[in-house]
C-alpha cells in the first residue's frame, strides 16, 4: 500500500550534466496514488524505462528523491522496497507447476498454507489460470506463460506498487485482446498501484487511469486517456497519440480565425494576437471529413482503405493532412472539400497549446 | 514474371507444417502473409527462398522450376524480426557486404550503398557501428541491406514487430513505395491485421499451415470466404453466435429465439461479425439486438473498445470516440443484419448480404 513520490527525480549521464542532452531523464516532480494505474508512454530513447528503473532500484538516479508513502527509499536495494514486477518475456519456473509459480513470491514472504492458497486460488480465476493450475508450466503456450508471469506480479496484495514492463510485447494480437481486458478488470478488483511501461499508445491508453507521456527525457503531458486525445498540451502529444497522429498546419492566428496557406478556418475560441514563434493549428483527422457540403478545397493525393475506416491523404494549400472518408461516400476525382469541426482545432506556439482567451 | 508455390507440402509425420499450399505472386507486387504465430508465416518463406525443401509440391520462379535450389544460387532478400547486423562493420560495411560477396566494383557498390542509405535515412550513420544505433535505425540497416542487392524476390518476415509504434507506423507508410522502385516480389509476414490493411497490396490469410484466402486486401477484409480467414483478419476479435436457422427465426443456446436473417437456410450456422458493427444502445427495427453487461471498457483515444458479456458469448463493441461503460452495467447491443456473416459447419461463408447505400463526395 504506497504513495509514490518521485521529489525532483532525474538522472544524468555524467558527473556535470550542462544542458538537457545530458540527461537521460530530466529532473521532474509527481505523486502516483494507490489504487491507481498509470502508464508510461513514448518512443525508445524516451527515458521510460530509465524512471521504471529507478521505482524498481536497479538505476540510482542522480537527482532527487525517491518516496514511498514519505519514505526516502532512494538509496534501497530492489529486495527492500516491497515491489512485483512483469517484464517483456515470461520469467517462470520451468520446474514447477503453475500453481507452484503462482504461490512463489507468497512463500518467499513466510505466507501461511492457508492464505497461499486461497491468494492462488483467486489470482489464477481472474487470469483464466484455473483449469491449469496442476499443470507443468514448462509445456505452456508462450502467452500462457506469460499470463503466469502477470499472476506471480499481482499475486501479493502487500506491494507498494507492481511494475509492468512492456508485458504485452511478445503477445499475438488476438491474445493481446484478451489479456489486456483481463488486465483491465484486475486493476478494477485489486486496490493496487501499478506502473506500465509500454511504446503502444493502446495498450498505454486502454490500461491507465493517467498516461504519462514522455519524449527526449522529458514528461511533456499528464492526462487521461481522453485529455491527450481531446486536449494534447504538446505538438508531439499530439503526433504520438492517435493513429495517424493529429494534423499539423503551420498558421496565422488572430481573433477567431487561422489561415493556413490563404485559406480561413474559424475556431471556437478567440486568441490573443499571436506574433512570435512558430505558430501551427492542430486537428486531428477523426474530426477532418470529406463531404459532399461546404467546406474548405483541398486535393486529395490518395485513398487508404483500411476495411474499417477509410483515410484520405490531401493537400490544403501546401500542407498536407489526413482527412476520414464517412462510410457511405464515393470518391473518384481529386478535387474535394473537407468539413472541420472549429471546437476541434487547438494552436500551438513553438510546440505548446495556447488556450483561447 | 512471377513465383508460383504449386501444392506445397512440409512436415514431420503427423505434424503438418504447411498442407497443399498453391500462391501466385506478381513481379513489383506486394503480398503480405497474415496470420498468427505458428501458422506457417515464416515456413512458408523459407520455401520461397531455397532455404527448406519442400516434401511435396513445386516452386516456380519466372516460369523456371526452382524447387530444392539453394539459397545461395537464387536472387533473394530476406528481413527478419530480429535485426540481423554485423557487429564489428560500420553501418556502411552493413549495407555493402552483400555486394563484396557479389565481387561488384566499388564506384558500384558505393553509390548502391548511398542510395539506400538516403531513402532509409541513414547518410549520417553510415560510419558508426550496429550497438550505436537504435532499435529502428539497426532495423533500418537491415532493410537498406536486402534493398541494395536488388534481389528478384524480397523476404520481410515481421520486419517492424520490434520497433516502435510510431516509427512502424513510418516505416510501413514508406517500405511499400521503397520495394516497388525495385520490381521485386516483395513479400511480407505480420500478425497483424491492420498492418496488412496499411500496406494495402494483396493479402494472403493462413490458419494452421493452409492458405485460407487471398485478395486485395481491403476487399479481402470485407467480404471473406471462411470462417478461419475472418477470424485471422479481424482486430478487435470477430464477434461470434452459434445460432440454430428455423422456421424464420434464430435459436440462440440458451433458449432465446432471434428474427430470421433474409436468405439464410435452416440449419446450423455460426454467425460472425466485426466489433465496428456492433453498436451499444437501444436496437432500431430491423435490427439483430441482444442485452447483455459491460465486462469493461477500453478508452484508446479515438475509439473505446466495450467488452460485453451476452451470456451466450462475449462480444467486443467498437465505438466512435470516448465512451467509458463502468463494469456490470447493463447495456442493449444491435447489429444491422446486413452487416452479419453467416459460416457453415465446416466454416464455409453463406451467401445474405445486401450492400449498403453510397453518395458521392470527390
Amino acid at each position: 500500500m504506497a504513495r509514490i513520490t518521485l521529489d525532483g527525480i532525474g538522472h544524468a549521464y555524467g558527473p556535470r550534466p550542462g544542458g538537457p542532452a545530458d540527461y537521460a531523464l530530466q529532473p521532474l516532480d509527481l505523486v502516483w496514488e494507490q489504487g491507481l494505474a498509470y502508464a508510461l508512454l513514448g518512443p525508445s530513447g524516451c527515458g521510460k524505462t530509465t524512471l521504471l528503473n529507478i521505482i524498481s532500484g536497479l538505476v540510482q538516479p542522480s537527482h532527487g528523491r525517491l518516496l514511498f508513502d514519505g519514505t526516502d527509499v532512494t538509496h534501497l536495494p530492489t529486495e527492500r522496497r516491497n515491489i512485483a514486477q512483469v517484464f517483456q518475456f515470461p520469467v517462470i519456473y520451468d520446474t514447477m507447476t503453475v500453481a507452484g509459480n503462482l504461490a512463489f513470491p507468497l512463500r518467499n514472504r513466510g505466507m501461511d498454507r492457508a492464505g497461499i492458497v486461497q491468494q492462488v486460488a483467486r489470482t489464477a480465476a481472474m487470469l483464466g489460470l484455473t483449469e491449469v493450475l496442476d499443470r507443468p508450466a514448462r509445456n505452456l503456450s508462450a502467452d500462457a506463460k506469460q499470463k503466469i508471469s502477470l499472476g506471480r506480479g499481482l499475486v501479493r496484495q502487500d506491494v507498494a506498487a507492481v511494475l509492468f514492463d512492456e508485458p504485452l510485447t511478445v503477445i499475438d494480437p488476438g491474445l493481446k485482446w484478451e489479456l489486456r481486458s483481463k488486465l483491465k478488470a484486475v486493476h478494477r478488483a485489486l486496490d493496487l498501484l501499478m506502473i506500465y511501461v509500454t511504446h503502444d499508445q493502446t495498450e498505454a491508453l486502454t490500461f491507465a487511469d493517467q498516461v504519462v507521456v514522455m519524449e527526449g527525457g522529458q514528461v511533456l503531458q499528464v492526462g487521461t486517456p481522453a485529455e491527450l486525445f481531446e486536449r494534447p498540451d504538446h505538438t508531439f502529444v499530439g503526433h504520438f497519440i492517435g493513429s495517424p497522429g493529429m494534423n499539423l498546419l503551420p498558421a496565422e492566428v488572430s481573433g477567431m480565425e487561422a489561415r493556413v496557406d490563404g485559406h480561413a478556418l474559424p475556431l471556437a475560441g478567440r486568441y490573443a494576437p499571436l506574433d512570435a514563434g512558430r505558430i501551427e493549428v492542430g486537428v486531428r483527422p477523426d474530426f477532418v471529413a470529406l463531404t459532399d457540403g461546404p467546406g474548405l478545397p483541398v486535393q486529395v493525393d490518395r485513398i487508404d482503405d483500411l476495411g474499417r475506416v477509410r483515410l484520405a491523404r490531401v493537400r490544403l494549400g501546401r500542407h498536407r493532412m489526413v482527412a476520414t472518408v464517412p462510410p457511405d461516400a464515393v470518391v473518384s476525382g481529386s478535387e474535394a472539400r473537407v468539413r472541420i469541426d472549429p471546437a476541434r482545432i487547438h494552436v500551438y506556439a513553438d510546440s505548446r497549446r495556447v488556450a483561447p482567451l | 514474371m512471377s513465383l508460383v508455390l504449386d501444392g506445397v507440402s512440409l512436415g514431420v509425420p503427423g505434424v503438418p507444417v504447411l498442407e497443399d499450399v498453391s500462391v501466385h505472386f506478381e513481379r513489383g507486387s506486394l503480398n503480405v502473409l497474415l496470420g498468427p504465430t505458428l501458422s506457417g508465416k515464416t515456413s512458408m518463406m523459407r520455401v520461397m527462398a531455397g532455404l527448406d525443401r519442400p516434401d511435396r509440391g513445386r516452386v516456380w520462379m519466372d516460369g523456371a522450376d526452382v524447387t530444392g535450389v539453394p539459397v545461395r544460387r537464387r536472387s533473394v532478400a530476406m528481413v527478419y524480426q530480429q535485426f540481423v547486423n554485423y557487429p564489428t562493420l560500420s553501418v556502411y560495411e552493413n549495407i555493402a557486404s552483400p555486394l563484396r560477396v557479389a565481387g561488384l566494383p566499388r564506384a558500384e557498390i558505393e553509390a548502391r550503398v548511398r542510395d539506400a542509405a538516403r531513402l532509409l535515412r541513414l547518410e549520417p550513420l553510415l560510419r558508426r557501428t550496429p550497438a550505436q544505433l537504435s532499435g529502428g535505425q539497426q532495423q533500418r540497416t537491415a532493410i537498406a541491406r536486402a534493398l541494395v542487392k536488388r534481389a528478384a524476390l524480397v523476404l520481410l518476415d515481421e520486419p517492424l514487430a520490434n520497433l516502435d509504434y510510431k516509427l512502424r507506423e513510418e516505416l510501413r507508410e514508406e517500405l511499400p513505395a521503397l520495394f516497388a522502385q525495385t520490381g521485386a516480389i516483395l513479400v511480407y509476414a505480420t500478425t497483424e491485421p491492420m498492418e496488412a490493411l496499411l500496406l494495402g497490396g494483396r493479402t494472403t490469410t493462413l490458419w494452421e499451415g493452409r492458405t485460407t484466402a487471398s485478395g486485395p486486401a481491403a476487399e479481402t477484409y470485407r467480404n471473406p470466404p471462411n470462417l478461419p480467414a475472418t477470424r485471422v483478419f479481424s482486430d478487435p476479435p470477430l464477434n461470434e453466435l452459434p445460432v440454430e436457422a428455423r422456421g424464420g427465426q434464430l435459436h440462440l443456446p440458451d433458449g432465446q429465439a432471434l428474427p430470421g436473417l433474409p436468405g439464410l437456410p435452416d440449419g446450423s450456422w455460426r454467425l460472425g461479425f466485426r466489433a465496428e458493427h456492433l453498436q451499444v444502445g437501444r436496437p432500431p427495427p430491423g435490427s439483430l439486438g441482444l442485452a447483455g453487461r459491460v465486462n469493461v471498457t477500453e478508452i484508446a483515444g479515438s475509439e473505446s473498445y466495450v467488452h460485453v458479456d451476452v451470456g451466450v458469448a462475449t462480444w467486443v463493441a467498437l465505438v466512435r470516440g470516448v465512451m467509458d461503460l463502468p463494469p456490470g452495467e447493463a447495456v442493449r447491443v444491435h447489429v444491422d443484419p446486413r452487416r452479419i456473416m453467416a459460416f457453415d459447419i465446416a466454416g464455409r461463408r453463406a451467401t445474405l448480404a445486401q450492400p449498403a447505400p453510397s453518395r458521392v463526395v470527390a
